[in-house]
């Protein structure tokens, strides 16, 4: 086959996928604010008696934004990106194609079935992992179908050598597929016990070495959901939006290869002070300290390639929007290792710091990349200029804000926690009662529900400036080939 | 090698799993042999504390309330005791939690009672004034599943050789022959209740899930250890 001529890429998958991104986006950050407010206005939790207390709510929003608007958001940029770094379109093999609609479809009914299961309140109680086997047994299905469609993809590729995105997207499939298989090991109880519900589970796995695998998954997924794949999309959208090469081919093999290295070994300090053996600890503490290379490398790697071309910083929002991604990068992987060290830990554990910290990295770096991804795509997918450059402006602003305004209420309320708790007047007693802590953080959460609305109000502004974009806005003739075109 | 690695991707895949596999053999493999010896003592859950414990699980209590006292002054002061792996060897899954919101739980057998935990589960704001839990009433007239926690005990039992008694075996008949000490348990807590409609439905052979629920929270302290019957 002739490999320069110009190849017809199919959108269609990623189409589809872009529109449960934006839905499953807006979904679970509208109940991640009400959440929020729930916490500051208890009254709140009424509104849908059993099912909208907030404990009910709280993994609903968890997984509606994980597994609902990111991996939306990364099967999304991967069906478009895969087909450009590989050279190959989707419309070539009719056979990777049926596997990729059939992942979609099986993906949204699993979603909507599993979301249903956790208002239910049919749930392993794990977190992050919540869903009760059957549900399981269809993400293991779903993923599947991704590592079909993506080894099929490479099989029949026309570019030899694997684009640094590529190197990322197999990671997330290979990293996830391991580790939720051995965190999500349990027994169904029903086939042993032939009573009972047949949706329950027990977990293979005890006391402190169930909390090991846990949190094995639970910061892994961290790791391989909200990190890998999306510095595959940075790899990608960054230079292609802005017209610049990547910065440095050897930075983004060391921090890489450093970063598949180090990350697994981190999970543990999600466990300090803990039951788990002192030597786990020390290793958690230490490899999340040394975690911060890679993770930098591949930051600093992405804000470089910028160099000499720092001004479509002002011109380009989406330019905007994903240098800004890097930064806050910059700023979680460092704020984690800090939290990981044994003496700070012992302030922040269980205190609000930690989601202010998840969430400086969630809608600072993971949200901001999937959305200036997806308005990346949008001209190329559709056809279309976006629909309006000011629309997104604002919405960079209204976001920016409710980002700073998330984490620093946040980390007031956690060490004010941390150091209520521990608190000892001059004899030795306890000053404060736990309700004086909680009391106390009102005007905090308070902030953070603010920080919330207007988190989601910007997230509107995206899903009506993509809408417009996708239905009404001015045609193009031929594919752009590097700033998106915007009216 | 990284470029010869590049254009090959399935070595290319091997050599990515063997790296992010290494750090889980070495950290937790070795755990395995050793954290799930019970400490001295420890009994199961008998099986209305395990329908409780679904209670717990189903309203998700885990979001706001953790079950690990960390080894601090200040913890032990307010909770008891700090936490002992061997304490965890029946719980499965752990729910140690990993936010508090509210406080711990590891202990709370030992200093709540069950007419504190009715009163907080049905209004919060009665026994802690300022509180931002929301109250649990559906659970007053919810009905606990015991017929799954029954499940679970056979299966702790069967698989991992939790030690329960041999009335406790497999199918429908077993569970109907073991039904009544359920509801004698449920009987006492039930007891020291005062909302009649959780009385009546004891009464009637029912167990609602505010029942099962404090028999687990009283269950947890160290009211565990208990000489093995």
């Amino acid at each position: 086959m002739q490999s320069n001529a110009a190849l017809e890429y199919d959108y269609s998958v990623a189409k589809l996928f872009t529109y449960t991104a934006i839905l499953f986006g807006f979904l679970g950050m509208l109940i991640g604010t009400l959440i929020a407010a729930q916490l500051a206005f208890p009254e709140l939790n009424y509104l849908l008696g059993e099912y909208g207390t907030f404990s009910r709510l709280r993994p609903v929003h968890t997984t509606v934004v994980i597994y609902g608007f990111t991996v939306s958001g990364v099967f999304a940029t991967f069906y478009y990106s895969a087909q450009r770094v590989l050279k190959v379109s989707m419309a070539e093999s009719k056979f990777i194609m049926f596997i990729a609609k059939l992942q979609f479809w099986i993906y949204l009914v699993g979603a909507l079935v599993a979301t249903i299961s956790l208002l239910l309140g049919i749930t392993q109680n794990k977190e992050y992992a919540q869903y009760e086997w059957p549900i399981d047994l269809v993400i293991v299905v779903i993923w599947v179908l991704w590592g079909i469609a993506m080894f099929g993809l490479i099989g029949i590729r026309r570019e030899k050598a694997l684009y640094i995105s590529m190197w990322y997207f197999i990671a997330c499939f290979l990293g996830v597929a391991m580790l939720y298989l051995f965190n999500n090991m349990a027994v169904p109880t029903y086939f042993v016990a032939g009573v009972g519900s047949a949706m329950h589970s027990v977990s293979m796995y005890a006391g402190t070495n169930d909390a090991l695998v846990q949190w094995w998954w639970g910061h892994n997924a961290v790791a391989f959901v909200f990190t890998v794949p999306i510095v595959a999309m940075i790899y990608y959208f960054l230079p292609k939006e802005s017209g610049q090469a990547v910065y440095s081919y050897k930075l983004s093999l060391l921090s890489f290869w450093g970063l598949m290295f180090v990350y697994l070994w981190a999970g543990s300090h999600h466990l300090l002070w803990s039951t788990v053996p002192d030597w786990m600890q020390t290793m958690g503490s230490v490899f999340s300290v040394v975690l911060i290379l890679p993770s930098w490398g591949s930051a600093i790697n992405m804000l470089l390639t910028m160099k000499g071309e720092w001004n479509q910083l002002t011109e380009n929002p989406l330019i905007k929007f994903m240098v800004l991604a890097s930064t806050f990068y910059m700023l979680s992987t460092l704020e984690g290792p800090i939290q990981a060290v044994k003496s700070v830990n012992a302030i922040a554990h269980f205190t609000d710091w930690i989601p202010g910290h998840v969430h400086d990295g969630v809608l600072g770096w993971v949200a901001f990349m999937i959305m200036a991804a997806l308005f990346h795509m949008a001209p190329r997918m559709f056809k279309r200029e976006i629909y309006s450059k000011k629309l997104i402006e604002a919405q960079f602003w209204i976001q920016t804000t409710a980002v700073v305004l998330y984490f620093t209420s946040m980390w007031i309320a956690g060490i004010t926690q941390g150091m209520m708790w521990r608190a000892v007047d001059e004899y030795g007693n306890l000053m404060y009662s736990f309700i004086d802590t909680v009391t106390v953080l009102h005007p905090y959460y308070a902030i953070r529900a603010l920080a919330g609305v207007l988190y989601v109000t910007g997230f509107v502004m995206f899903a009506y400036n993509m809408i417009k974009t996708m239905t009404s806005s001015r045609e193009l003739s031929e594919e752009p080939q590097f700033r998106s075109p915007m009216a | 090698m990284f470029h010869w690695l590049e254009k090959n991707p399935f070595f290319f895949a091997v050599g990515v799993f063997l790296v992010i596999a290494f750090a889980g053999l070495i950290e937790i493999l070795p755990n395995f042999a050793e954290a799930a010896r019970p400490v001295d003592g420890l009994r199961p859950y008998t099986v209305l504390e395990l329908a409780g414990k679904e209670v717990y699980k189903k309203d998700n209590c885990i979001a706001c309330h953790s079950q690990l006292i960390r080894p601090f002054k200040a913890e032990t002061d307010r909770y008891g005791q700090y936490s002992l792996s061997g304490e965890y060897a029946y719980d499965r899954p752990f729910l140690w939690g990993s936010k508090r919101t509210g406080p711990d739980l590891h202990r709370v057998g030992n200093y709540r009672t069950t007419d504190w935990h009715e009163n907080h589960m049905w209004e919060p704001t009665s026994v802690v004034p300022g509180s931002i839990m929301p109250a649990y009433k559906h659970q007053f007239t919810n009905a606990a599943d015991i017929a799954t926690a029954y499940a679970e005990a056979v299966t702790v039992k069967n698989v991992f050789n939790t030690p329960y008694g041999d009335d406790i075996q497999p199918g429908k008949a077993a569970f109907e022959a073991y039904k009544p000490k359920i509801l004698a348990e449920a009987q006492k807590i039930a007891d020291n209740m005062k909302n009649k409609d959780v009385k009546d439905a004891v009464a009637a052979g029912k167990v609602p899930e505010v029942v099962a629920l404090i028999a687990y929270l009283n269950s947890l302290g160290t009211s565990r250890y208990e000489a093995k019957k």
